[in-house]
């Protein structure tokens, strides 16, 4: 029982990785600038990483001879049970950084929570993902910073980006009974205990961005039970196009 | 907004005999030249050209293969494409970084792309159309780049000969990942060896073109070969890499797709090489010229990227400025 908990809750945050690397991978060769053309896709590249580790690791703890792929790539829509707000659309760049500057802030702390879990593969995962969500949490930082405080149109990107990513900031720190029993087993961290720390964080890099969090209160929520937004059937299509068109084969 | 300040230098030079001469000798007596040496303005024009061209290759070359990082059939070969195309966006930026010691900026290369007068390697106007595309760009397309390539490291320009030893150390694990790729599908299932086959079919050629026109229709061949900048011929390249890629289809157990395709002991010195058939140079004449499948679609993608990602550029510049002025207002306070 208490097995099963972790296996859902690992799987959560591996989706979470997994689709938010998807979006990011999208814009690959499509970027504002060739730096960030290299930035993105090491962005995505560290989240796919970790979605690895955490597949890989729900598999053995599950026992039921599922790896990484099975798990990823095997599953129908309802199934998928990342955070509505990994699976938005990319938007405009200053959407795609926001995007990525709400979530990254979140698992940094979550990570940095989880290099004391009570287990070691855990918390071995947690002692590489906090080390790259701090770079990912710089690196975004700095872009809304630039682009909040840039020029008028920059800044009304960024307003239009906070407007349309608010809804999905509420899921983030929901925690049902898996995810508390998980926490009571001090295997992962708390979500709802991390809210307090990344509204401040939020609110220091708002300030220099010259915008306002707005109350969320009134969020979406269903992505943690698999009820998702219109877009992730998409996104499953491509991710997925391979085993449909060829199902059961080695790559 | 990314030139090094390089430009702002004399780099006239009187281009008397004497000058020429003395150039030639230093290239003879294999001197790297550096970015402020005293160089000819055709040796840095044909720099330019040709470090441009391979900089937009890189560039444009993410394209095709970025069109399959979605869909990469499991998370090993998503990551493993994922870094591969963010390999060639930094192969990229060194080589514009070193085209830039030569006094142009990124952004006039750019704009010379996105208008059409910088031309890319014709290979990334066609389209990949299946998962197996990303083995036999890796095989066929690196492997025939670095045929190009690796006798770069020795050009006598130093920033790019620099340059082109990463760049070729990168792209050989990029032709051996898109070998083993293919290796997979070949020993899969019936229909992923088609798929295998089909893609063979389909890059053959265009890989052979990328060694570009036959010795005697290349425009800029003799001078370069004695500026050091190309230091073997297209064909003699071309023969090397069908030698050795031939042998690795039959392992595959794939047929290259040319009936005229056959061993002739005789060539290279009596050291033995393949005869070919054919290749189709108004097809390769037609893509170069720009109407290739994809040509439309690749510099229309770019430019979207471009434009779309000015008011980017644009803030990032704006808010710059607006620390600069802050720091120097703090600073007389």
């Amino acid at each position: 029982m208490a097995n099963e908990a972790l296996v859902t809750q690992l799987i959560r945050l591996a989706d979470d990785h997994l689709i938010l690397g998807h979006r990011l991978s999208e814009w690959c060769g499509h970027a504002p600038m060739l730096e960030e053309d290299l930035a993105m896709p090491n962005i995505a590249l560290d989240l796919l990483g970790q979605a690895r580790a955490l597949y890989t690791y729900a598999g053995a703890v599950e026992n039921k001879g599922r790896d990484e792929d099975a798990i990823a790539y095997n599953r129908i829509e309802r199934e998928y049970t990342n955070l509505l707000l990994c699976e938005r659309a990319n938007g405009d760049f200053a959407h795609t950084m926001l995007r990525q500057l709400f979530f990254s802030l979140f698992m940094h702390n979550f990570w940095q929570a989880a290099l004391s879990s009570s287990d070691e593969t855990v918390a071995a995962i947690a002692g590489k993902a906090v080390k790259e969500s701090d770079y990912h949490v710089r690196h975004t930082a700095q872009w809304v910073i630039r682009l909040g405080d840039g020029t008028e149109e920059s800044a009304e990107r960024t307003a239009q980006a906070l407007r349309q990513l608010t809804p999905y900031l509420k899921e983030l720190f929901e925690a049902d009974d898996i995810a508390l029993l998980c926490t009571d087993e001090k295997w992962l961290p708390n979500p709802a205990v991390l809210e307090a720390a990344w509204k401040d964080e939020v609110t220091q890099i708002f300030n220099q961005a010259k915008l306002l969090l707005p109350d969320y209160e009134l969020g979406q929520s269903g992505g943690r039970q698999g009820r998702h937004t219109e877009s992730m059937g998409y996104l499953l299509t491509e991710l997925q196009f391979m085993q449909r068109s060829y199902p059961n084969m080695q790559w | 907004m990314y030139s090094q300040g390089l430009n702002d230098k004399n780099l006239e030079t009187a281009e008397t005999p004497e000058f020429l001469a003395a150039f030639q000798a230093r290239i003879d007596a294999d001197e790297k030249i550096e970015p402020n040496d005293p160089m000819p303005e055709a040796y840095r024009k044909t720099l330019i050209r040709q470090i441009g061209q391979h900089a937009h290759s890189e560039i444009v070359g993410m394209l095709p293969e970025a069109n399959w990082i979605t869909r990469a059939p499991t998370l090993r070969r998503k990551t493993a494409l994922l870094a591969k195309v963010q390999d060639e966006g930094g192969h990229g930026l060194y080589l514009y970084s070193a085209a830039e010691t030569l006094g142009v900026s990124r952004e006039q290369m750019t704009e010379e792309l996105l208008s059409g007068k910088a031309k890319y390697s014709s290979i990334f106007n066609y389209p990949t159309v299946s998962w197996a595309d990303m083995g036999a760009i890796g095989w066929l397309v690196d492997g025939a780049a670095i045929m190009n390539q690796v006798p770069l490291c020795r050009c006598s320009y130093g920033p790019y000969a620099r340059a082109m030893i990463r760049v070729c150390k990168e792209e050989s694990f990029h032709q051996r990942q898109g070998y083993e790729l293919m290796i997979s599908l070949c020993m899969g299932a019936p229909a992923q060896k088609d798929m295998a086959q089909d893609a063979l079919n389909r890059w053959w050629w265009p890989s052979l073109m990328m060694f570009g026109p036959p010795d005697g229709d290349s425009l800029h061949s003799d001078q370069s070969a004695a500026w050091k900048i190309k230091r073997f011929t297209n064909d003699e390249l071309r023969q090397k890499f069908i030698d050795a890629t031939v042998k690795q289809a039959e392992h595959l157990g794939l047929t290259v797709p040319d009936p005229d395709l056959v061993w002739n002991e005789a060539k290279n010195n009596g050291n033995g090489g393949y005869d070919f058939g054919e290749i189709d140079w108004n097809d390769f004449w037609k893509v170069v010229k720009g109407h290739g499948p994809m040509n439309k679609d690749r510099i229309a993608a770019r430019t979207r990227a471009w434009e779309e990602g000015a008011w980017v550029r644009e803030a990032a510049l704006a808010y710059a400025e607006k620390q600069k002025h802050h720091t120097a207002q703090q600073a007389q306070g």
